[in-house]
């Protein structure tokens, strides 16, 4: 069954199809909605903005068919982002895929330098699968200026003068803030669990 | 805790990896491919490819080898030289360079700064600046890649950087030109007067020679990346060993 990154035309795709063929597997790239139906896993990569990323999708319509995937379906940074209901971006609120309960807006920092830049550590608070061999204090590359705060979603925290949501998981749908394909072996870990999880 | 970054730079010239002192007199140091693996296996947190050719030439970087890199390299890196436009800074995005950074034509044209931003956000767009202290002031300069072609461009360091945070940039590389390859320690007074008003990233460069180096810069510029370039090219500092004395100095490291 393939999996297949879902081609919203406006994301740094080949850096997360890399990471996959480094685990041995071959994604497809597509916005085709027989391609995205008969995949056997998702991947909603993201880079930019929310606006113009939403925008892509409903250009695209590819909105209901995200919206109704059964498979595992992973979101990265902007992906994860674009799974919750609204996202704020420039003082403007605009809607996402509302797959996972939740808001989400700008980090408050506190005093420290925005975006949340580097590696960070990570901390599960419940299992899943996802996180099979990651432990608590394990770094992940982390690049966004917005997040969601913990929910009964979050699989894992990560804290930057506030704790966020690194990774979060309803039913099929999962995201991470993060980005596994830029996270070292952690991140590969993280891969692989994701591609365990449709086998 | 997010852990302070250790970022080899690799300045590019012709597809080689080269190293000048004060941005002179270049010598040839390796393979690109082979050097960025070899500094990824080392736990570099970053990568930086600058190449020093291309403002100065008209030229630009090519997105065939930041492809090679990105489907190689499971670390971020970042792309720069020579990118004056939307097009050509998504031509490196998309062949998977994770940020860009941008200097002389920013300078240049400053609302390059705010087109970069708005097509693919204040997360990967990182604005260099080399500065170069001239009695206590800290002037700009630009197309530093050739000596000959160097340009005053009538700024001081603060105001610009100030400038460009406002246009959205997310990240500032901080070259402090004094320092640049004589590994005598970065310029901590300079770093410092740009951090209490950089509420960005901010990334020292120019000056690393010895482990107490990056110890002091992290410790008394408070900055989140040191980046160098000769003494891990030359293996002077091995990065496990600089981070392993990092970290026992009670400085946030990933090891």
């Amino acid at each position: 069954m393939d999996l297949v990154i879902i081609d919203t035309g406006c994301a740094n795709l080949s850096s997360v199809k890399f990471a996959f063929e480094r685990l041995g597997v071959v994604p497809v790239i597509s916005d085709d909605f027989g391609v995205i139906r008969r995949a056997g896993s998702l991947v909603l990569p993201g880079v930019g903005a929310a606006p113009y990323a939403m925008d892509n999708i409903k250009a695209k319509n590819l909105g209901s068919i995200i919206k109704t995937a059964k498979q595992p379906l992973l979101g990265i940074c902007l992906g994860m982002q674009l799974l919750f209901e609204t996202l704020e971006e420039g003082g403007k609120i605009i809607k996402g895929l509302g797959l996972i309960p939740g808001h989400v807006g700008p980090l408050d920092t506190r005093d420290l330098p925005s975006p949340h830049m580097g590696w960070n550590q990570l901390h599960p608070l419940s299992d899943f699968a996802l996180m099979n061999g990651v432990d608590s204090g394990d770094y992940a590359y982390f690049v966004h200026s917005y997040g969601a705060p913990l929910s009964e979603f979050t699989v894992a925290a990560c804290h930057y003068g506030n704790p966020f949501t690194a990774v979060v998981r309803k039913d099929n749908v999962m995201g991470c803030q993060f980005h596994p394909e830029r996270s070292s072996k952690v991140g590969a870990q993280i891969l692989k669990n994701f591609l365990d999880l449709s086998a | 805790m997010l852990a302070k970054r250790i970022i080899p730079c690799l300045d590019v010239r012709d597809g080689r990896v080269v190293k000048g002192v004060q941005f002179r007199n270049h010598e040839d140091v390796g393979d690109i491919l082979e050097l960025a693996m070899r500094y990824r296996d080392e736990g570099a947190d970053e990568l930086v490819f600058y190449d020093i050719t291309a403002s100065v030439d008209d030229r630009t970087v090519s997105p065939e080898w930041i492809s090679l890199i990105s489907s190689e390299i499971d670390i971020p890196f970042c792309v720069a030289g020579g990118i004056n436009s939307v097009a050509a800074a998504g031509a490196r995005l998309s062949a998977g360079a994770d940020k860009i950074s941008v200097n002389s034509p920013a300078l240049a044209r400053p609302e390059l700064i705010d087109d970069l931003v708005g097509a693919f956000g204040t997360q990967c767009i990182v604005i260099g600046i080399d500065s170069f202290q001239d009695d206590d002031v800290y002037r700009v300069k630009s197309h530093t890649g050739d000596p000959d072609k160097m340009r005053e461009t009538g700024r001081e360091m603060l105001d610009w950087a100030r400038e460009v945070i406002e246009r959205g940039a997310g990240e500032i590389v901080l070259n402090c030109m004094n320092q640049d390859g004589v590994r005598k320690g970065y310029d901590i007074p300079q770093l410092k007067a740009l951090r209490t008003q950089c509420t960005v990233p901010l990334i020292a460069s120019g000056g690393a020679g010895e482990v107490s180096h990056f110890k002091d810069v992290f410790e008394q510029a408070g900055v989140d990346g040191a980046l160098a370039a000769s003494v891990f090219h030359k293996s002077i500092i091995a990065i496990p060993d600089l981070k392993q004395s990092l970290k026992n100095s009670g400085i946030e490291i990933k090891l």
